[in-house]
């Protein structure tokens, strides 16, 4: 789990030169409780995924400072299978949870409130994150035209084909953290691009490659902290009405910022009535070909899913049982179980709690 | 003209089944031909903790509607003593409870000698944001912390309750296929 290192200290002020190496979260608890009487913060060390619906029942109010996408999409749909409807269909508000996430990068940053299935959540707005940072591989192998290409190769190429490597083992894996692994990288993805005449290529760019260094700087944060902390003020003690819905901040020159409402989207995956998502797929796909798909399709990202349609189990993995009777499948053609226009259900525990997905499969020989 | 008990019934049930639709995430486009429970079952299992995920069985996988529970409790009078539960779920689901049976007989004040168990989220306090998860471990705390002061066996509360000792004995008894209660 997240332990604090030496380059956290310049920004992140509940830590000191003697706290390298401890537990992040149990550090910066015991200095809240140190400094401000009446306050009591518990730590918890685990992934966010292992803590029960119970856990989260127990609050009043989430505010989230996560560092990634799958872990807000995680949060978002958990939050929003806690909030329960009457039977009129009415949000029953003592079970909803304000969720307040905020980011940063570099100079910009967001703060955001959603309030479970009444405002928009983070599922709704998925499609305005900017692309990942991610290169074909062709690219990578044939026409690369940026430092990150070369660094990227080596990363993804030369260094799993180089046996020999100078002072590393052939077994390594490669650690963003190593100055003897960053040096070699280095000095390989120099030559690549003298190679393909590209320039740039420095050492710190190479850091930054390996580990995904995202730039942070402590105004940047202690502003997104600040709006957050408003937000939960608000909420918490009705003294104003809350951020409606999102934030975002721009310190690159000057400072602008912004706040307007996110729509909820009526199709919305997670807070909304989604209607059928569509996939072509050659009907020599096998079921497990096409579970490798749902991990790495942008739309479902699903790395264990379950699949069932109306009357047959195709492929259920988290019940023994079931997942030594349905295995056989896996092997099969898709085309063989799944008829052409049928909807498959797909669920994945792991990456979108409580979310059932429809999808409507047709058949297109390549 | 529809009467005014009908139309009210008719009412009734397009709420029912709107409620289904937000529970289940289903869209009602008049084209679902799946059963209203197989989605929400679906769910429930991918989200089934291992030591439940591991003892359940179902003898017809595709339809997902009846399964058996092995469950051996981790402490208690009943420790490590395998208990089968029989659990039936009605195409209501999760509007309605499933239906869940003992089929080990076993002496307990929540659980009557036909296998009845008093437990209740099964029947009154039952909710559709409760799931498999929530009645497997509800089922594991009956033989935690048995609940003499609401019984359904009202003969084995009364004894757990004024000879504990007894209790203890007739339960083991049980346990061993010996079914005296002395």
């Amino acid at each position: 789990m997240d332990t604090i290192d030496t380059s956290n200290l310049n920004r992140q002020f509940l830590f000191r030169d003697k706290d390298v190496g401890k537990s992040k979260s149990q550090t910066a608890a015991d200095f809240v409780n140190d400094r401000v009487p009446g306050v009591e913060v518990t730590a918890h060390m685990c992934a966010i995924q292992e803590k029960d619906d119970a856990f989260y029942k127990s609050f009043n109010i989430v505010i989230c400072g996560l560092d990634s996408v799958e872990a807000r999409r995680w949060i978002n749909s958990q939050l929003i299978s806690l909030c329960e409807r009457d039977e009129s269909g009415e949000v029953d508000l003592s079970t909803m949870i304000p969720y307040i996430d905020g980011g940063t990068e570099g100079f910009k940053g967001q703060a955001r409130v959603i309030l479970p299935r009444m405002t928009s959540c983070y599922e709704c707005t998925l499609d305005l994150l900017p692309p990942q940072v991610t290169y074909p591989m062709c690219t990578l192998a044939s026409t690369p035209r940026l430092p990150e290409h070369c660094i990227e190769y080596v990363l993804e190429k030369t260094w799993s084909e180089t046996s020999n490597k100078e002072d590393i083992g052939d077994d390594e894996k490669v650690d963003g953290d190593n100055p003897v692994h960053i040096k070699w990288i280095f000095a390989k993805a120099s030559e690549r691009a003298n190679q393909f005449g590209i320039r740039g290529v420095t050492y710190r760019l190479t850091q930054g490659v390996v580990k995904h260094i995202i730039p942070a700087i402590a105004s940047t944060n202690a502003i997104i902290a600040s709006a957050c902390t408003n937000e939960a003020l608000k909420l918490a003690t009705l003294c104003s009405s809350s951020m409606d819905d999102y934030m975002l901040y721009n310190g690159n020159e000057g400072i602008y910022t912004y706040t307007y409402r996110n729509e909820k989207r009526a199709a919305c995956p997670v807070c909304g009535t989604p209607p059928p998502v569509q996939m072509t797929i050659s009907p020599d796909t096998t079921v497990e070909q096409y579970r490798e798909s749902l991990a790495e399709d942008p739309r479902f990202l699903f790395k264990n899913a379950s699949l069932r349609m109306a009357g047959k189990t195709i492929y259920l993995p988290n019940v023994k049982m079931i997942e030594e009777a349905t295995r056989p499948n896996l092997a099969k053609k898709m085309s063989e179980l799944v008829p052409d226009g049928a909807e498959l259900i797909v669920t994945d525990h792991r990456a979108y709690k409580g979310i059932a997905i429809s999808v409507k499969i047709s058949y297109k020989k390549e | 003209m529809i009467g005014f008990k009908q139309k009210k019934k008719l009412e009734q049930e397009q709420k029912t089944q709107q409620a289904t639709a937000s529970v289940t995430g289903i869209v009602s486009g008049g084209e679902v031909r799946k059963k209203g429970y197989e989605i929400r079952v679906q769910k429930d299992l991918d989200e089934l903790e291992p030591k439940w995920s591991d003892n359940l069985k179902t003898e017809n996988v595709d339809l997902l509607n009846h399964f058996t529970l092995t469950l051996s409790p981790d402490e208690g009078i009943w420790k490590n003593h395998a208990h089968v539960f029989d659990i039936s779920v009605p195409d209501e689901y999760p509007i309605k409870p499933p239906k869940v049976l003992c089929k080990t007989k076993v002496y307990h004040p929540n659980i009557d000698q036909e296998g009845h168990i008093c437990l209740n989220i099964l029947r009154e306090d039952w909710k559709p944001v409760l799931n498999l998860n929530a009645i497997f471990t509800g089922l594991h705390f009956l033989f935690l912390e048995p609940n003499p002061s609401d019984p359904l066996d009202t003969e084995a509360a009364n004894v757990y309750e004024k000879d504990y000792d007894k209790f203890k004995r007739i339960a083991n008894n049980y346990m061993r296929g010996n079914y005296s209660k002395y």
